[in-house]
């Protein structure tokens, strides 16, 4: 038994392992793929939609200014044209400023002609510029050399930042420039306007990396510098970089170009920004993929335990149903084997003492009174008649095993039934110095049994209780109850304060032929006759042993419920109570 | 003791022989024979036969049946029925049937003796009262 255990212990944890590997592979293998190529899909989908979103964004805020330096450009080269080969009113670019002004608004600030020397012999505008010397200007140097030419903004004289556009004049073999100064908080706004959720904004830098527009940004002017570079740029392209500023934040850079003028329209975006809403689903699949994981991992390790733990029970029980199977089927060959010796054990047995019996009618006859072992003749013969009839007794008992004595059935009262064998037993308890407490319940329901058969089996008990404690004497404590624990079941318990049953025997006393007393005096069938009887009836028997203390045995025998009506049962409660 | 014609049926020879000569040691007349069949002849033959002590268990015609068929013929014998434990409800069911007693293998000769002394006398009795009420029958047909 204790072999089979140690080896069956391994036999569930492997089990159990392989249930729960099976679990993790099946559950984990799925779940990782799926998400990974999930997560990956639509990682690389939304950063492309975002890309594209941004992209066209800034283009199209690239084309708006370019349009509208492109059409402040043309507005200028139409006032030259007028201005070359004519005669200039003295009023003309003050008219023209007017005209301008009703048209743009404050787009154009003031209007200007400079000469060869870089001095403004004609200014129309706010400021006192009327003779101003632009000869050292960057600006007039590089607009010298071509048609027209929009430089980068810059305070110049009057301390105000603002750029121009400077469009080249031929007139009478002499060159000049008219320049207009570009309102630059007009300008500044079409690029302040592009915001984009908490952190997305736009400015525009030169090709130093200067800033163009009024925008408080703090980048570092490497940054700038590394933007300004135009290795790799395409007309109505965008390029994408993602670059750390020192403070640790990681900005998504995007740059476009502009076809007029030598400037890089810049947006930039905190990357957690831009990305907020993929940052915000990648943290709930994450999240989600931890709790699908805590789930997995819980059920695999909680549920083979719990599968393990009811195959361990349902082995257990049918350990135990097949022992009660091997028991009777232990009786049942008992039985047939006891019918076939009774039958060929008698018969020889009969005619043995029938032979003595004989003998000694003749030695009655026969001159051997006088003989010396007459006596001895006389013993060996009586002899052989007492264990005859012992052998009798045992076939007897045999029997009684094979054949139902009297198994007629009827409704039994159990405590009647014990009252009626207690004061059978009651002249040799006394004999013994053993005394029988009855503690008998009332309300327990008729139950249909042989009547003979319980009287046996209780009786088989008590006598073995007051066989026990022979030499002692002590108490028999016989108690009936409805049990709690099995439904629709009658408990007896028998129980003595006798020398107790020690362990090694506890397995085996209801065993056939198992007897521990002296040879002669028990058959060893008296415990596995009541083992039978109340296997028969559905019920069982068990029992609990110490030494020293005593033992008690235990019978539940079920009832049903359905043969007595509850009125009967509810009448028998209330007699109970009134007694 | 007046002597009794005791017919005895068993088919385990040994124990018969044995028994036969035991009770014709006891002054019984004693006849034996070995199987249901063989007591009906004989029973047919000697009339002088009182009491019949008859095995249940027999290969052939059994207990049971012989029983029967001796209490159909001879309604005045009476029949002790010899068992092992076996079939102690047969030999009540015997006893049912008309049978005088049963015993059971192995027996206590004295106890077999009384039981088939009893047997005999109770048949005598009976025989008696009928010779009686013929005589009174006889009598008073004179009268």
């Amino acid at each position: 038994m204790a072999g089979s255990q140690i080896e069956q212990k391994p036999f569930y944890q492997i089990l159990k392992r392989k249930i729960t590997i099976l679990i993790l592979v099946v559950s984990f293998f799925p779940m990782i793929l799926t998400t990974g190529i999930i997560f990956y899909r639509f990682n690389r989908t939304y950063t492309d939609k975002i890309a594209a979103h941004i992209s066209e964004l800034v283009q199209k805020h690239t084309q708006n200014i370019d349009t509208f330096l492109l059409e402040k450009l043309g507005n200028v080269r139409y006032l030259a044209r007028h201005i070359e080969n004519a005669q200039v009113p003295p009023d003309f670019l003050h008219r023209q400023l007017g005209l301008l002004k009703t048209e743009y608004k404050d787009v154009f600030t003031d209007l200007g002609l400079v000469d060869q020397n870089g001095i403004q012999f004609a200014y129309e505008g706010p400021f006192r510029l009327e003779n101003a010397d632009y000869s050292g200007a960057p600006w007039f140097i590089n607009a010298r050399e071509k048609p027209f030419y929009i430089s980068d903004v810059f305070a110049g004289l009057r301390g105000h930042p603002h750029f121009i556009i400077a469009v080249k004049i031929r007139s009478k073999g002499s060159e000049c420039l008219l320049r207009a100064t570009i309102n630059f908080t007009a300008f500044n706004s079409l690029v302040e306007n592009i915001h984009i959720g908490k952190t997305g904004m736009a400015f525009i830098i030169n090709s130093q990396g200067q800033l163009q527009t009024q925008t408080d940004l703090r980048i570092d002017p490497s940054i700038m510098a590394s933007m300004a570079s135009r290795e790799g740029y395409k007309h109505h392209k965008t390029m994408f970089a993602r670059k750390q500023d020192p403070s640790g934040k990681n900005y998504l850079y995007v740059t476009s170009m502009f076809e007029n003028i030598d400037w890089l329209m810049v947006y930039r975006q905190d990357v957690k920004d831009a990305f907020h809403d993929l940052w915000k689903t990648q943290v709930l699949a994450l999240g989600l993929f931890a709790i699908g994981c805590i789930a997995i991992l819980s059920v695999a390790f909680t549920l083979p335990r719990n599968i393990v733990t009811l195959i361990l029970q349902a082995d257990k029980k049918s350990e135990v149903m097949n022992k009660q199977v091997v028991e009777s089927g232990k009786l049942a060959t008992i039985g047939e084997l006891a019918a076939g010796i009774a039958h060929e054990i008698n018969n020889p047995v009969a005619i043995m003492v029938e032979e003595a019996g004989w003998i000694e009618d003749l030695l009655e006859d026969e001159d051997l009174k006088e003989s010396k072992n007459w006596d001895e003749f006389k013993r060996a013969l009586r002899q052989i008649n007492t264990q005859g009839r012992r052998c009798k007794e045992i076939t007897h008992k045999l029997l009684s095993f094979a054949r139902k004595t009297d198994s007629t059935v009827n409704d039994v009262q159990v405590n009647d039934a014990i009252i009626e064998i207690v004061s059978l037993t009651a002249q040799m308890a006394k004999y013994n110095n053993v005394t029988i407490e009855t503690d008998l319940n009332q309300g327990i329901p008729y139950i249909r049994i042989s009547p003979s058969e319980l009287q046996q089996v209780i009786l088989n008990l008590i006598n073995n209780a007051i066989d026990a404690m022979e030499k002692t004497g002590g108490t028999i404590k016989i108690e009936t109850k409805v049990s709690k624990l099995e439904k629709n079941n009658v408990v007896i318990s028998i129980q003595d304060d006798g020398p107790g049953i020690p362990k090694n025997n506890l397995t085996r006393i209801f065993d056939p032929f198992f007897t521990t007393k002296a040879v002669g005096k028990g058959t060893g069938l008296g415990l596995s006759i009541c083992y039978g009887i109340i296997q028969k009836m559905g019920g069982k028997i068990d029992v609990h042993s110490q030494v020293e203390k005593g033992s008690r045995f235990r019978i539940w025998i079920p009832f049903q419920t359905a043969e007595i009506e509850p009125t009967h049962v509810h009448e028998i409660n209330k007699r109970g109570e009134n007694i | 003791m007046k002597t009794i014609k005791l017919l005895l049926v068993d088919d385990e020879r040994a124990f018969l022989d044995t028994m036969t000569k035991r009770l014709e040691k006891r002054q019984i007349g004693v006849w034996a024979v070995y199987s249901g069949t063989d007591a009906l002849d004989e029973l047919e033959k000697n009339k002088g036969i009182e009491v019949v002590i008859l095995d249940v268990k027999m290969p052939g015609m059994d207990g049971m049946e012989t029983l029967v068929e001796i209490k159909k013929r001879f309604p005045l014998l009476e029949v002790v029925m010899l068992t092992g434990h076996a079939t102690v409800e047969t030999a009540i069911d015997g006893m049912k049937l008309g049978a005088f007693d049963y015993l059971m293998k192995p027996c206590d000769i004295d106890l077999l003796l009384s039981k088939v002394t009893a047997a005999a006398s109770k048949k005598r009795k009976q025989e008696e009262k009928i010779v009686e009420a013929r005589i009174k029958e006889i009598t008073g047909r004179q009268i």
